[in-house]
């Protein structure tokens, strides 16, 4: 239970720094100390059995449609990570203490650290491929703020926007790979997966996910060619470096080679891929680490270096390569953190990283050149120091490899040489900095850093020197517990020790050390050599290929999409007409087997005046009121093609909103032009006349497709239980405000927000108010004709009245709330045209916006309500009462809602209109609060 | 009876994608509304076209028209009343603030011209 402990706990430090503030330094850093330390007992707690053999796990379901488990495991190889991550976590923590200027902000410092920590630690301990993949990609986010920690500084900012872009999308590559890896497998779990070695590596999908998740593990390790983000990130506070690019961000690569080897490694791809990827890396970034002038530049060239040497072992198909691999991830770790906190003292103390400006620091820092010279001694692999140890296993492993058959002798080779360069640069780094005569010209004057600044640094170079001198002790059982957990086999036999007797390997590195010094003396030779080349900076072509990216982008953005919405809807029409039109090639005829029915001669009238109608619409619509008019025919005869095809409440509400309608939009011509200017070309014409045609083809033959053919309907339920389960007869109305209750909630929510769109549209627009027609006539100045009055005024009750005897019949006569809610808008409207605005808005001082909503909250109450009484949503009941002069009338909670879908249309209908109709008036909103304003 | 209902459809459906098609506001919006006159025939005709049917339960009458197409297009007749004005509010907001009509943006408006 206690493992998830080991990574929450540090999640939860990420807030513990929130709490205290900048200037309580010392508190700050001991109190996010607190939960680490804890969660590094924990796991040393843990130790003894998992240095046993036992690999404690812990297993919780997060999202079983996915295969993604909450799941932790703690073998060797996880142990032996979490306790570099924690032990040097902490260690850096005390670090930064005194690293970090009193302005930069100690709280965002360390909840960003303690955040990456957690993400780490999530990485090695994962149990679950997908859920590794999400701490995987938390590192990179969490990186991503510690490299930009100094986000005023625009190299800052750029290295770590460059490190994100490069192990982010490595990351989404990974993610590929284990989704591919699960689909072999058939599970994300990771016990699983490892087991499935030969099911795995028998599959087709083997190569591609092979490439996809080494892709995530070599940029997230810098290897080449996806080193160069690492030298940029260089621009992060030196204890990010010390802790990131030493120990942890760049070693989860490795550790998801070591972590996957049982289940990926063995094949041939494998061993080429992996071990020359290594080699590679390790020469080119050896010998660029020789040629940096940046303390730091140097430190993450070599440490790009040093995890080339690493993949290279995993590469190998050799038990014990992956046992050095693993060993030098320890020892790397521990001098590499040390010399990033050199490197830090150094630029802290003396203001420059600039190894030609630095020179005899011995004399000012002596204890911090000592630390400094063991630490890069152990890089160089310099004997009785732990580097010298899992270099020696380096070379055995690459004198034995076996590929590249007759040229195998170039694998050892490349080795020494990038021994050799190693030593060189090992060389340069100390002996230019601390020895010579002491710099005259440094920004400050160096003197030694306060004893809690080395102690970490002390500390890890002590480490340094126990594993060089008592290897068998110190590193023995925690590598063979890694090693089992990598390669899967019976617990491997190890016997380290400093002295194997005169052998080859230990010619090869005498030879290293020996050649290291040579190169060291004709650097200069070197830099002059390497001046002839062009600069390249990684940072500016990098940047340089996103804007590219970005530019191709936008031009094809700007190819598809360009402003034009005639363009829009012509590819929208192309692609409709494409998938219908397949469609019904595939009918082998388009008659269907119904008998058709016969014609008579009012359908024929009625179908050519709708046609006529229709085809003047688009005719004449230069002549904007015209079309309009012929619309209004067309709404017409839709509404009477409904109720002779017995569908009466369609043919009511049709009638209603084609009032509403026509209204609407002729009140919208007024304030747009009365024409439609002649501005299409005649190819344009003629295109989209074609279009249109064959669009009208198609919806006619499947119209006629569909209609001849018989279909499975669903509708006898309807019929069948609409008195009995719904207390209605109009089955039309039951289904509306009953079986499908919820859709209809849904439709009035969608008419409420377009109506409260409209008024927010409306708020403030300001139009030109033309004062005649099109032809100059000028408007009647009879704007409220008394016939009209009257009749109105009139009519108001009568259908007032009809709308409510409409509502309340609705739900067994055709009928019901929308019809009803129709008819109340149309006669109140009509009360306006007829009287005015004004006149209208003094009697009627009820908001329309509150009526809307009102009627939304009542139909969704009313479905509340049957929770209840236990039933589902919109769940109805009914009865029957008796009211006087109407009759027995069956009420339903159905009703209630119909209520609420009736003041739905009416709040918006008139929210649409009236505030529409305000425009014409001299109260214009826009006007009224200009007013108030002045 | 079913191919001239189906020619109607069609007609009413190429003009008012013809309309669709132009280049200033009210045109569209008209066309957007025939064009939804001619969807919701569309779909009211795929329950069948039945005479002397209406959908109301009465005792001993068993010839009933598809009552679910009827519910589905009454309410898209009430939305597309909703989306027709809040169509034509916004054309008559951008003649407002950009005292124009046209549909297309102003830069393909402008790189026309430049043509021309």
């Amino acid at each position: 239970m206690s493992l998830p402990l080991i990574v929450l706990l540090p999640l939860l430090g990420s807030l513990i720094p929130l709490l205290s503030s900048n200037r309580q330094r010392n508190l700050n850093a001991g109190s996010t100390a607190i939960l680490p330390a804890i969660a590094l007992a924990i796991a040393l707690y843990h130790a003894p059995s998992v240095l046993g053999g036992e690999v404690p796990r812990f297993s919780l379901s997060w999202v079983p449609q996915l295969g993604l488990d909450l799941a932790f495991r703690l073998d060797g190889l996880s142990l032996l990570f979490v306790m570099l991550i924690l032990g040097i976590g902490l260690l850096i923590i005390l670090y930064s203490r005194y690293y970090l200027a009193p302005e930069d902000s100690m709280p965002r410092f360390y909840a960003y650290l303690m955040l990456f920590m957690t993400s780490m630690l999530g990485i090695v301990m994962a149990d679950n491929l997908l859920l590794l993949w999400v701490f995987w990609e938390l590192t990179s986010l969490s990186s991503f703020l510690l490299i930009g920690y100094w986000y005023k500084q625009s190299e800052a900012r750029r290295g770590a926007r460059m490190a994100l872009t490069v192990t982010g999308m490595g990351g989404l590559a990974m993610l590929a790979g284990f989704l591919l890896l699960g689909h072999i497998v058939g599970t994300f779990d990771m016990q699983t997966v490892l087991d499935s070695r030969q099911l795995i590596q028998a599959d087709p999908r083997y190569l591609p996910a092979l490439l996809l998740i080494l892709l995530g593990a070599f940029t997230k390790s810098a290897q080449f060619p996806f080193h160069f983000w690492l030298p940029h990130a260089m621009s992060a506070p030196t204890p990010v470096s010390a802790f990131l690019h030493s120990a942890t961000m760049v070693k989860a690569g490795v550790f998801l080679l070591a972590r996957l080897h049982p289940a990926l490694a063995g094949s041939q791809l494998w061993l080429y891929i992996v071990t020359l990827t290594g080699l590679v890396t390790m020469i080119y970034a050896a010998y660029f680490a020789l040629l940096k002038y940046d303390l730091k530049g140097v430190l993450a060239f070599s440490t790009v270096s040093h995890l080339g040497m690493i993949t290279m072992l995993f590469g190998l198909d050799s038990k014990l390569a992956v046992i050095a691999g693993l060993f030098h991830i320890i020892n790397h770790a521990t001098f590499k953190a040390s010399l990033f906190m050199s490197s830090g003292i150094i630029d802290h103390e003396t203001g420059t990283r600039d190894i030609r400006k630095l020179s005899g620091l011995r004399h000012s820092m002596p204890m911090t050149a000592a630390l400094a010279g063991l630490a890069a001694a152990s890089m160089a692999g310099v004997p009785l120091l732990n580097g010298f140890l899992s270099k020696e296993m380096m070379l055995t492993e690459a004198l034995g490899s076996g590929i590249l058959g007759g040229l195998a002798w170039l694998i050892p080779v490349l080795a020494t040489l990038g021994s050799v360069l190693s030593v060189a640069y090992s060389l340069r780094y100390v002996r230019n900095v601390f020895f010579g005569p002491p710099a005259t010209d440094l920004p400050k004057t160096p003197h030694e850093a306060p004893f809690m600044m080395r102690l970490p640094m002390l500390l890890l170079v002590g480490l340094c020197v126990l594993i060089g001198l008592l290897p068998a002790l110190m590193v023995t059982g925690i590598l063979e517990a890694a090693g089992q957990a990598t390669i899967l086999a019976p617990r491997p036999e190890l016997h380290l020790a400093i002295w194997h007797g005169f052998n080859l390997p230990l010619l090869m590195s005498a030879i290293a050390l020996a050649g290291g010094v040579a190169i060291y003396s004709v650097r200069r030779t070197l830099f002059s050599f390497q001046r002839q080349f062009p600069q390249r900076n990684a940072l500016m072509l990098f940047e340089y290929a996103v804007r590219q990216l970005l530019g191709a982008t936008q031009r094809g953005i700007d190819r598809l999409e360009n402003g034009s919405l005639q363009r829009y809807m012509l590819w929208l029409i192309v692609v409709v007409l494409f998938l219908t039109g397949s469609g019904l090639l595939d009918l082998t005829q388009l008659k269907g087997e119904l008998p058709l029915k016969p014609l008579d001669g009012l359908l024929i009238v009625g179908a050519a005046i709708t046609i006529l109608a229709g085809l003047g619409t688009a005719v004449l619509h230069r002549r904007r009121l015209v079309s309009l008019m012929m619309l209004s025919v067309v709404g017409l005869m839709v509404s009477l093609a409904f109720a002779r095809f017995s569908a009466p409440d369609l043919a009511l509400t049709q009638l209603a909103v084609e009032v509403v309608t026509v209204i609407l939009l002729m009140l919208a011509l007024f304030f747009l032009p009365q024409r439609t200017p002649k501005e299409s070309s005649g190819a344009r014409i003629v295109r989209d006349v074609l279009l249109a045609a064959s669009f009208g083809g198609i919806v006619a033959s499947l119209n006629y497709a569909l209609l001849t053919r018989s279909l499975d309907s669903i509708s006898g339920y309807f019929l069948a239980n609409s008195v009995s389960g719904g207390g209605g007869h109009n089955v039309v109305n039951v289904i509306l405000v009953d079986f499908r209750g919820f859709d209809t909630l849904g439709e009035i929510t969608v008419l409420c927000i377009a109506a409260i769109g409209i008024y927010k549209l409306l708020n403030r627009l300001r139009l030109f108010m033309p004062s005649s027609d099109s032809e100059g006539r000028p408007w009647s100045k009879d704007l409220h004709p008394m016939l009209l009055a009257t009749v109105s005024q009139t009519l108001l009750p009568l259908a007032l009245l009809v709308s409510v005897f409409i509502f309340l019949r609705g739900h067994n006569e055709p009928g019901g709330g929308f019809i009803a809610g129709l008819v109340t808008a149309v006669a109140l409207i009509l009360l306006y045209i007829a009287r005015g605005v004004d006149w209208a808005q003094q009697r009627l001082t009820f908001q329309y916006q509150p009526i809307a909503v009102a009627g939304v909250v009542i139909a969704a109450l009313t479905g509340v309500g049957s929770w209840f009484f236990g039933h589902d949503f919109l769940t109805s009941a009914f009865g029957h009462f008796s009211i006087p002069f109407i009759g027995e009338v069956e009420l339903a909670t159905a009703m209630l809602f119909d209520l609420g879908v009736y003041l739905t249309v009416v709040g918006a209908t008139l929210m649409i209109l009236a505030n529409l109709g305000k425009l014409t008036t001299r109260h214009r909103p826009s006007k009224e609060n200009d007013k108030e304003t002045v | 009876m079913e191919a001239l209902f189906a020619t109607v459809t069609g007609f009413l459906a190429a003009s008012g994608l013809y309309l669709a098609l132009r280049g200033r506001t009210f045109p569209v919006v008209v066309g957007l509304t025939l064009l939804s006159y001619a969807v919701n025939l569309f779909l009211f005709s795929t329950g069948g076209l039945t005479t002397d049917g209406a959908a109301v339960i009465q005792a001993g009458k068993t010839h009933y028209a598809d009552p679910l197409p009827q519910a589905l297009v009454l309410t898209a007749i009430v939305i597309g009343f909703a989306m027709t004005a809040f169509s034509v509010i916004l054309a008559m907001r951008v003649r407002g603030d950009q005292g124009s009509d046209q549909v297309n943006d102003q830069r393909v408006e402008d790189a026309k011209e430049e043509k021309s």
